[in-house]
């Protein structure tokens, strides 16, 4: 096996005489898979109870996507030469590390058409996220007491709202059309005098559906209520400027970009100026909004990753678009009742939300051993429970229970998406096989009349 | 080669600090599940029983052929729709039931099938589905069985008032 392993690995390298093309030849798993043979047992692993026989193909990019070799080559000397404390004032050390700050700050303002001065470094867009709903809201509380966001929003969002809603203030949490977009009309009936936030999510993290922000931007300015978004799922993906959006606040996460886990930012307009009530207190750094020294290394791996996702995002945008094209058109070609979950127009072509009608999608998963793809988010996918984001779209109880999504991403390759066509169709056929439900509708009994025993 | 050795070592490294998520039993009947199919429900020796909702995301439609003389279960199908755990509970219902008396197999509980496939607690309601289901498909021959002996009472008592 090894000796095997070691000529496969030997063939690879003198075949590929480009570093570039043996490095993407790396980053691609579907190598992975063709070079290890399947049917050795003894070699497989064990892994929850599934026997894998390789690492599987990695298709869920919107739960986090793998370091861009190029980050990772501007991150290391943070970690291994240049450590010094950014915020230290008295050696080179600390003057290195916080030119290396400040010039990854610029990068990302740049990818987002802001100054450098609106970014404040977080953890992830989940604390920026806390920060722009919880912190707003708490500053001005004198006289705004009312949120504005919708049922669709990421968890932590709806969780920070909550949080508020506990403390007496009132949050209206819109609902969302059949093809997952916010009606703008509701939306602009639902701001009161008292609205302190508006908050709208620009690429959604499940069905990877986009809003209309330039629009939402101008009611907004309308009514002169502060906008604020989750791009967690669009920086980097879709062009994002904060001026054409008119938003106030803006989330980033790195890890969704090809940049380290860990690290996250915050725009935060100057002119007008937004003001937060900070959510961690210490030694004031980041200007007050978010104490605690910032991560060298990790900042300039997302600096460099928003670097490289201006220059690359047309290419990308090409490539992801026609690798999702296959990825469709190879499932509708062999299986009838796949439905795409949320618009298929305005969406971003990386995320492809499926529906496979009568295969329940935890059995698919597990039969999709070789292929991690997700149910929905991450932060849910352990619960029994059908996604809220299809719920809210209006998707039947029965069909939200029967979706994967698949997250496509710059490391994704043709071979990998035909695998995963291949064994998707084979595992729902198997499935289909299996359930009731697809027997019944080919005998042409409606599912829908019949009463169900709920349990 | 390095690379691949290294992402071997991280596979296995998990496997000590994970639990286990399925039971090798749960895989075992998810990959090679027993009797899967149907019979004709119309066949009065059939009884069918139909459990659960789609909305839940869990439906079980388990079969069973029955000696019209002995009452015993000889032969057993199931189809599911439903995570892994219920897809093998059901399976290994068909197992169970298969060359029992009918009231044998209503004795079968579903803390039994959920301990063989070692359920965990959140997966417990597809053992009490597999249950139900045993106990619907045996009512539903009963039905079918009573229906059949009163018609065919009936009808001849019907030919002799035409008489």
């Amino acid at each position: 096996m090894a000796t095997k392993l070691l000529a496969s690995a030997l063939r690879q390298t003198l075949n590929k005489k480009t570093t570039s093309s043996s490095l993407h030849r790396c980053l691609s798993t579907a190598a992975a898979l063709t070079t290890a043979p399947p049917s050795q047992n003894d070699e497989a692993m064990t892994i929850k109870g599934l026997k894998i026989s390789a690492r599987p193909l990695y298709l869920d990019m919107q739960a986090t996507s793998p370091v861009d070799p190029r980050v990772l080559d501007a991150m290391l000397p943070y970690y291994l030469a240049r450590y010094g404390n950014p915020h230290s004032r008295t050696h080179l050390y600390g003057w290195e590390s916080d030119q290396a700050v400040e010039t990854a700050r610029s990068q990302i303002a740049d990818l987002i058409g802001a100054s450098p001065k609106e970014i404040v470094f977080t953890s992830g867009a989940t604390e920026s996220n806390n920060i722009s709903v919880k912190g707003v809201m708490k500053f001005y509380k004198e006289k705004k007491r009312h949120v504005v966001t919708t049922q669709t929003e990421h968890k932590c969002v709806l969780d920070s709202c909550r949080h508020l809603q506990q403390e007496g203030f009132e949050v209206t949490y819109l609902p969302v059309g059949n093809d997952g977009i916010v009606d703008l009309e509701k939306l602009r009936g639902s701001i009161r005098p008292d609205t302190g936030l508006v908050s709208v999510m620009a690429v959604n993290n499940e069905i990877g559906v986009i809003q209309p922000m330039e629009e939402i931007g101008k009611i907004c300015r309308e009514f002169n209520v502060p906008f604020h978004t989750d791009a967690a799922q669009a920086l980097g993906k879709i062009p994002v400027d904060v001026d054409r959006w008119n938003v106030s606040l803006m989330s980033l996460s790195g890890h969704k970009i090809y940049g380290p886990k860990g690290v996250g930012a915050l725009y935060m307009r100057r002119r007008p100026r937004i003001r937060v009530e900070a959510q961690m207190n210490g030694g004031g750094q980041e200007r007050g909004i978010r104490s605690g020294t910032v991560p060298t290394p990790l900042v300039v791996g997302m600096g460099a990753a928003c670097e490289l996702a201006k220059k690359e995002m047309g290419y990308d945008e090409e490539r992801i678009r026609g690798l999702q094209e296959r990825l469709l058109n190879g499932v509708r070609a062999k299986l009838d009742g796949v439905v795409v979950n949320g618009s298929v127009e305005r969406r971003y072509a990386g995320n492809l939300n499926l529906s496979f009608a009568y295969v329940e999608g935890e059995s698919l998963l597990m039969g999709l051993k070789d292929v991690a793809v997700s149910s929905g988010s991450a932060c849910t996918s352990a619960s029994l429970e059908p996604s809220y984001v299809l719920r809210a779209l209006g998707v039947d109880e029965d069909m939200a229970h029967t979706s994967i999504r698949f997250g496509i991403g710059r490391f994704t390759t043709e071979e990998e998406i035909d695998r995963a066509v291949e064994l998707t169709v084979q595992q729902v056929d198997k499935l289909r096989e299996m359930s009731p439900l697809y027997e019944m509708v080919k005998e042409g009994i409606d599912i829908k009349q019949i009463q169900w025993s709920q349990h | 080669m390095l690379r691949q050795l290294a992402s071997k070592r991280l596979i296995t490294q998990r496997i000590q600090i994970l639990p286990r998520f399925y039971h090798e039993k749960v895989i075992d009947h998810f990959n090679n599940p027993r009797n899967v199919g149907s019979f004709d429900k119309n066949d009065p020796a059939v009884g069918t029983g139909l459990v659960g909702a789609p909305a839940c995301g869990d439906v079980m439609k388990l079969q069973i052929k029955v000696d019209d003389t002995t009452g015993e279960i000889v032969d057993a199908r199931f189809k599911t729709f439903g995570c892994g755990s219920a897809i093998a509970s059901s399976s290994v219902a068909t197992e169970w039931v298969k060359g029992k008396q009918m009231e044998e197999v209503m004795t079968i509980k579903n803390t039994e099938i959920a301990k063989h496939l070692s359920l965990p607690p959140v997966k417990l309601h597809c053992s009490m589905l597999a249950e139900d289901a045993i106990k619907a498909a045996v009512k539903d021959y009963k039905t079918k069985r009573a229906k059949s002996n009163v018609d065919s009472e009936a009808e001849p008592a019907v030919k002799a008032a035409q008489a």
